[in-house]
């Protein structure tokens, strides 16, 4: 068996997976600024993810571990290259796993105002910088010997890297918006109040995926080596991202989420399907190039990898199901109709 | 002095792992503490010790959180500044690592949800169940990492091609004695500071007569795991000095100030001194006849090698260069950390013996006392991180790669611009979490009437209760 192969897919299984989930968790917290009136409101919003977003996390640290593992000259280069990108990366998840647990913990409309402020821009930075990441993948960094990065700070900043990250933050409200007509209460206004946020924002998100398709076909060369099999995944990325804007108008709250998160799914599995069997291009020459045969580790470690990785992953996905299983009741937003009459027996 | 990128790369690393390390041991062993507290009210069908257990789960979250969020930045750190390291021992170090991720950090975040969100939707065995696999996931993800660093300090099942370490036996990496001497010793630490934390918490509430049966038990329990923590961390670290003379000889005479090979018929042990690197010599050393033969081997008679005759041997195998360690700060930290480890054992017989008498609730001096202990324990890890950590130097992987050239080709100023927004943050989350910990710690429990006024609506926040909500 081709360890390496099927490692590089694993690999793009673990940012597929990332990006769906956490992309909803990241998108919540785009909107909540635009969606929420109240603290009522706002702490609804906190709460349809407020069980998730911790394990949603861990699968880009499996992405970054699974890389080091079996691809350790991918792992530093690339973590070397963008540097920059990635300190300010881990500075905003560290701002925003605290803000989501310190936020509670003191009543304080200025402690919460802080924490919120931090929680969005915690969430925008990663959401744009990795959408801005698949795109320099893609378009090659500047490396040269022993995968050593040799531009400057600003030679993977392009139209086509900027648009990148635009389209990962778009798309990531839009599914976070469909995410939040699965789990609010229907009734609310905040609920009527997301569809109408999917519909505004998809309309973006859309221009921007059309906007990054094209430059990544005519300035780079995805797509370009594309047969047309290959073709059949963008072409279903694209189908399900019409199917949002339908299912949307036909108010079937399960089909929009599902069909955004397979947009989601289907993009990553193309960018890294245009990749292969490069790793991470060399924009110096195509002799830099990192590919999954000079960049993997030794056929021992990659056999060990597989075979823990197959007890482990479908375990993984099986707990993290059965917790979404077990808090999947919608979050109710206004308050409940049995206080306000005790209230109003009260005052009589 | 002129900064390198090399030096303040090793700066930033000492600073994100000494920081995530004051948060992991109090996690690995507070979620032991709480398992056990929580088994204690299931056991007893205790709605009160439910709540206690509650109360703590609460503290604990608080330093869960940051301990997550370092973590995030542990991993990535190895590729962002130490691309040559990460490409030399991606194949055996990459493994642990992975390892760590699937079967500890994803448990961890799963269950600490369910546990906490889940309590009134699932069963009570069930959500007890999950607080262990809470508990076993801290101390898996701490073994992997352990494992990972032990290989680096004593290499095993490997060899070199083409410029790399590679892999020949996962299992020889997997029973490395040194990882399990430093799991141990690391384990036995974190119930010492989730143990002498509680204690100061319940010793706290019970000078105020709070609660005060459900505080006794708070206090007894944490005092068992004192005892066994601070018992723990002794014979461990016996255990692995005795190891540092066979495998890592530099290292221990580095925490000895021991530069010369003794002439005599015994070693003995420098009790204080002034080593100097630049003499090679200690300026000044106090020393005890036949200690340190009997510490290192348990005989009177046998020696370890001093710094210079290793030096000069390292220098025939590895070619020129200077292989000493700083030795001042390895030195005095190994003290210091022997030193905290007195206090605590001290501490716990004095509880003990406090207990037997029947006054250890309300012996005040004593409850007073507590009040600085959780500090203690902290200090003695970090401490013990500096004597092992520096005490390698110069090498990042013992005998196979050195420091100086496993560092990324990064322009000063990026390091620098990380260093300062990462001690920025860091300073910041020291100052909330210390302040959140005391508020809340000082705030103790809701009476049990306000918990059973449950608000309607869940709160998706760890650690906070619904409960909070009380007087609404």
């Amino acid at each position: 068996m081709d360890y390496a192969a099927l490692w590089f897919w694993i690999v793009t299984a673990c940012f597929a997976i990332y990006f769906f989930l956490e992309g909803f968790d990241f998108g919540v917290d785009l909107l909540r600024p635009f969606l929420a009136r109240n603290e009522r409101e706002r702490k609804a919003l906190i709460n349809t993810i407020g069980p998730f977003w911790d394990g949603n996390e861990v699968w880009v640290i499996l992405a970054a571990g699974a890389i080091f593992a079996t691809f350790p000259l991918w792992y530093g280069a690339l973590l070397t290259g963008l540097y920059p990108l990635f300190t300010l990366i881990l500075l905003a998840l560290i701002g925003r796993g605290v803000a989501f647990e310190f936020r509670a913990q003191v009543d304080h409309r200025h402690w919460r105002v802080f924490w919120d402020v931090t929680s969005f821009i915690g969430s925008f930075i990663p959401a744009f910088a990795w959408g801005l990441i698949m795109a320099a993948l893609v378009q090659g960094l500047p490396i040269g010997q022993a995968g050593v990065y040799q531009g400057t700070l600003t030679s993977y900043i392009t139209p086509f890297t900027l648009f990148g990250g635009l389209t990962t933050t778009l798309l990531f409200m839009l599914h976070g918006a469909t995410f939040l007509l699965l789990r609010l209460d229907t009734q609310s206004a905040l609920h009527a109040r997301a569809r109408s946020a999917a519909l505004f924002w998809g309309a973006f998100a859309t221009v921007a995926v059309l906007g990054f398709v094209y430059l990544g076909y005519v300035r780079e060369e995805l797509f370009r080596s594309f047969g047309l099999s290959n073709w059949v995944l963008p072409a279903l990325a694209a189908l399900t991202l019409a199917g949002i804007w339908l299912s949307l108008r036909l108010k079937r709250d399960g089909l929009s989420f599902a069909m955004s998160s397979l947009t989601i799914v289907f993009s990553v599995v193309t960018v890294f399907l245009g990749l292969f069997p490069k790793v991470l291009p060399s924009t110096l020459g195509a002799a830099y190039d990192l590919t999954i045969r000079n960049a993997a580790s030794q056929p021992y470690t990659l056999y060990l990898m597989t075979i823990v990785g197959g007890i482990f992953l479908p375990l993984i996905i099986g707990y993290q199901a059965w917790n979404y299983y077990v808090f999947r009741h919608r979050i109710a937003v206004d308050e409940p109709k049995i206080n306000q009459e005790i209230i109003s027996h009260g005052t009589d | 002095m002129d900064f390198s990128t090399l030096e303040l790369s090793r700066f930033q690393f000492a600073t994100t792992s000494i920081f995530h390390f004051f948060f992991v041991p109090f996690t690995v062993g507070f979620a032991v503490f709480i398992a056990l507290l929580q088994t204690l009210a299931f056991v007893r069908k205790s709605d009160d010790l439910e709540r206690l257990t509650r109360f703590f789960g609460h503290l604990f979250f608080i330093n869960f959180v940051v301990g997550v969020v370092t973590g995030i930045v542990q991993e990535f750190q190895f590729g962002m500044n130490w691309q040559v390291f990460s490409n030399f021992v991606g194949n055996i170090f990459g493994v642990p690592l992975a390892l760590e991720v699937l079967m500890a950090f994803f448990l961890e975040s799963t269950f600490l949800g369910l546990w906490w969100f889940g309590k009134d939707r699932l069963p009570s065995w069930l959500n007890l169940s999950f607080i262990w696999l809470v508990a076993i996931g801290t101390a898996i993800s701490a073994f992997w990492i352990i494992i990972a660093n032990a290989w680096m300090q004593h290499p095993v099942g490997y060899e070199i091609l083409n410029g790399q370490a590679v892999l020949t036996s996962f299992w020889a990496v997997m029973t490395n004695p040194k990882g399990w001497q430093w799991f141990s010793h690391i384990f036995a630490g974190g119930l010492t500071v989730a143990a002498f934390f509680v204690m100061a918490v319940s010793g706290y509430h019970l000078r105020r007569k709070h609660e005060i049966p459900l505080f006794k038990t708070g206090l007894h329990l944490a005092l068992v795991l004192a005892t066994l923590g601070s018992l723990g961390v002794v014979a461990s670290g016996h255990i692995q000095g005795q190891s540092a003379v066979r495998d890592q000889p530099m290292k221990y005479a580095a925490f000895s100030a021991l530069w010369d090979t003794p002439e005599g018929g015994s070693m003995p042990e420098s009790l204080i001194a002034l080593p100097s690197n630049t003499q090679n010599r200690n300026l000044f050393s106090l020393e005890v006849p036949y200690l340190g033969s009997f510490l290192a081997f348990d005989n009177l008679y046998q020696k370890a090698q001093g710094m210079n005759e290793l030096q000069a041997e390292m220098v025939k195998t590895y070619g020129p260069g200077n292989y000493i360690p700083p030795v001042w700060p390895v030195y005095w930290a190994f003290r210091i950390m022997v030193g905290l480890g007195g206090i605590m054992l001290l501490t716990v017989l004095w509880g003990l013996w406090l207990w037997r008498k029947g006054q250890l609730e309300t012996a005040k001096g004593y409850l007073i006392f507590l009040l600085i202990m959780p500090l203690v324990p902290h200090l003695a890890n970090f401490s013990g991180f500096v004597t092992t950590e520096i005490g390698r130097q110069p090498w990042v992987v013992q005998g196979l790669l050195l420091t100086k050239d496993a560092v990324s080709p990064l322009p000063v100023a990026y390091v620098i611009a990380s260093l300062v927004a990462f001690w920025i943050i860091y300073l910041l989350l020291i100052g909330l979490d210390v302040f959140l910990l005391t508020r809340t710690a000082r705030a103790g429990m809701h009476p049990p009437d306000t918990e059973l006024a449950s608000v309607p609506a869940p709160d998706y926040t760890l650690g906070s209760d619904p409960v909070k909500l009380k007087g609404s």
